[in-house]
């Protein structure tokens, strides 16, 4: 049992609040993401289950046991930073064994649990290589080495592929994910980018100044997002955000929305007089002659399969995500629609998604 | 007027050639982007053209001016670095305006008032003159670099990179402005990336870099619909171009020297198999907005993108077909049919 429970976790650093009261739970074997810009406190929540840092107010209890203020060496934790602080006069053999022989492992044991590990992480043939001739990523597999010997109750891993380069990263991620599956062992993951935590994590915990803005698996994250924050965060590019003016009355699927109306999924509560906000991702948004919306082209940005298309609205920017086989010319004039059960709709002044209709909609 | 011309230039470290041979032309106006992986020649052909590194051999000019031998202060560049070193003791103003000031090149303060002002607006700094360069974000500093370059006007821009210590969002953010600022000001620009992303969206042509020598030069479309090699190949492209050996496939009709496909999500057909399967789904990842298929077929594993609404689960039998694939040769060069 390593299941993991943080519950009003609050850090300060003298006037500097990093961290205001996370509260949520990492089930065994789970893997778990915190996802956030720099600054938002992820790195800082880590490092106090890790018993790096000690919390300001608040508990967290690992596999039953309350550690709050336990030392880090009593926790049963193995950390993974970004920077793979190796030895470097060690071999690879040198650098897994490390951890056993310093708790004192008879010597036959560390010998199959760093085989163990060498063949999990498939860097047998490196065993007996000094590490400064290694690439990036071998470095990295080694660190991750070092971690898995020690057979944690848990991992937690700061950023481990920020250092390398995007291709690899992504290679990288399949790679923590099926260590994962064949270790399951419960893993905190921090990260800046969305595509690691997209690819990898069971469960999100989306963080911006110092609170978790939204908790749930990776997809609920991305389609339903619940604020402005997390919208424009997650996805590449964002969200598209467009004012309105409601009200907006319970059970009411239409907005007035561009001088006309917009289908929109139906929602649950009486909504006032007030500024609103229409979100749709660049992936929900059609180029068509009927579109109520019509704007000029500003650009495309081609990645091959795909183009980002770049309109201007009266109402602000839209990016729109086509194939790239849809000729697009910069200058014209195109209408724009929304497929209308992908719009989240959010209340400005305090930038949360309103609630819908039980099951109005997908997911 | 103000292209960049490198001619058969050759630089070496010790016993590593750097660059070998290279030749290429960016145009007046032009956004040429070097793409390839760390250890290629990037960053050291962008040195050799703002002169901080002397070629072994092979000549470079600027507006058509040898520049070959040309100390840097005279050769009227400016180089925007990966890491943003600003003046910590100046203010964003006094930071902008320190090119303008050197005694190299005398401007009234009027005169760089109000070219700094025009700048910081450009980059939406504006409100920003005012503060402590270190009491900036991290994006905002490196805009204020670049910032720095703009400010001289210089006849070409040479950047290293700078865009690689942003986080994604805001790395979306100034590319985009970038680009504009380029195009308005028909600024000539040679920068250097080892992001496919930065590559296909800013540049006018692509020029990709393998072991210090270019081995293709064409507009993004080109490089990455007509690639000269699998190399290229694999440079552009998410996910990465599958490379598959054909004798997994040996019932496909393709010339004798191919002996490897290259299939990108736009090359595959596929359906879920009722009867004759060719392949398996091993795992559906997925990442949003786009989900990646990963399918065994044929004793290959490989990656393709799928729309989020397709009804295709981990497990499924699948048919494939491969529609206009690219195909490689023993040593990787592209077989054209």
């Amino acid at each position: 049992m390593a299941e993991i429970r943080v519950q009003n976790l609050e850090k300060s650093f003298g006037s500097f609040h990093a961290v205001r009261g996370s509260t949520f739970t990492v089930e065994d074997g789970g893997f778990f993401c915190l996802l956030g810009p720099s600054g938002c406190g992820k790195t800082t929540t880590l490092r106090m289950i890790a018993g790096l840092e000690l919390p300001t107010a608040g508990s967290i209890s690992l596999g039953g046991e309350d550690v709050t203020f336990k030392r880090a060496s009593s926790r049963d934790i193995a950390m993974v930073f970004q920077l793979f602080a190796l030895y470097p006069h060690m071999t690879v053999r040198g650098n897994i064994a490390y951890p056993l022989k310093n708790i004192g492992t008879p010597r036959g044991e560390i010998r199959r649990r760093v085989e163990e590990a060498a063949r999990i992480l498939r860097i047998t043939p490196l065993l007996d290589r000094p590490v400064g001739g290694l690439s990036g990523g071998d470095r990295q597999r080694v660190a991750l080495g070092r971690a898995i010997v020690r057979e944690p109750k848990a991992f937690m891993m700061d950023e481990p592929l920020g250092a390398l380069d995007s291709e690899f990263r992504h290679l990288m991620c399949g790679e923590l994910r099926a260590l994962h599956d064949r270790l399951g062992a419960t893993t905190v993951y921090v990260t800046h980018d969305q595509l690691e935590a997209m690819s990898m994590a069971d469960t999100i915990a989306v963080m911006n100044n110092g609170m978790v803005e939204q908790l749930g698996p990776p997809q609920e994250i991305h389609d339903r997002p619940a604020t402005l924050f997390v919208a424009d965060f997650i996805g590449q590019p964002p969200m598209n955000f467009l004012p309105f003016r409601g009200p907006i009355p319970k059970g009411s699927a239409e907005i007035a929305f561009a001088g006309g109306t917009q289908a929109v999924p139906m929602l649950a509560e009486n909504h006032p007089e007030g500024e609103y906000v229409l979100g749709i991702r660049p992936e929900h948004v059609r180029i068509s002659d009927t579109g109520a919306l019509r704007g000029t082209v500003y650009g495309s940005d081609y990645l091959g399969t795909n183009q980002i298309v770049t309109v201007h609205t009266t109402l602000g920017q839209v990016r729109v995500r086509l194939v790239s086989a849809t000729p697009v010319p910069e200058g014209s004039t195109v209408g724009l629609s929304f497929v209308p059960d992908r719009i989240s709709i959010f209340a400005r002044s305090s930038g949360r998604a309103l609630e819908r209709f039980a099951g109005a909609g997908h997911g | 007027m103000a292209e960049i011309r490198l001619e058969g230039i050759s630089k070496r470290f010790g016993a590593v050639s750097a660059v070998s041979d290279l030749s290429l032309a960016v145009d007046d106006g032009e956004f040429v982007v070097l793409l390839g992986p760390t250890g290629a020649g990037k960053t050291t052909t962008l040195r050799l053209v703002a002169g901080l590194e002397r070629p072994d051999a092979g000549r470079i000019s600027i507006a058509a001016i040898d520049v070959t031998r040309a100390a840097p202060a005279v050769r009227d560049v400016a180089f925007v670095f990966q890491q943003y070193s600003l003046y910590p003791h100046l203010t964003v103003f006094d930071n902008l305006a320190f090119p303008l000031r050197s005694p190299l090149r005398p401007m009234a303060e009027s005169a760089i008032k109000a070219r700094v002002e025009q700048v910081a607006k450009l980059l939406r700094i504006d409100d920003k003159l005012a503060n402590s360069a270190t009491r900036l974000s991290g994006g905002q500093m490196q805009r204020v670099a670049i910032g720095r370059a703009l400010v001289r006007q210089p006849s070409v821009y040479l950047m290293d990179e700078p865009l690689s210590s942003l986080d994604a969002k805001l790395r979306a953010d100034l590319r985009l402005e970038l680009k504009h600022i380029q195009r308005d000001q028909g600024a000539t620009m040679l920068y250097v990336t080892h992001d496919q992303i930065e590559a296909m969206t800013l540049a006018t042509r692509i020029g990709v870099l393998e072991a210090g020598q270019l081995v293709q030069v064409g507009t993004p479309r080109e490089v990455y619909g007509n690639p000269a090699s699998a190399y290229v190949a694999t440079r552009l492209g998410s996910p990465a171009i599958n490379l598959l050996p054909r004798s997994c496939f040996p019932n496909l009709a393709m010339p004798a020297e191919a002996v490897t496909l290259g299939a990108r999500p736009e090359h595959l057909s596929i359906r879920r198999a009722n009867g004759n399967a060719d392949g398996r789904i091993s795992r559906v990842e997925h990442l949003g907005d786009q989900n990646h298929l990963h399918i065994d077929l044929g004793g290959a594993s490989l990656v393709t993108l799928v729309d989020p609404e397709e009804p295709l689960a981990e497990g499924d039998p699948i048919s494939v077909t491969f529609v206009d694939p690219l195909l490689f040769d023993a040593v990787g060069h592209r077989v054209r049919v």
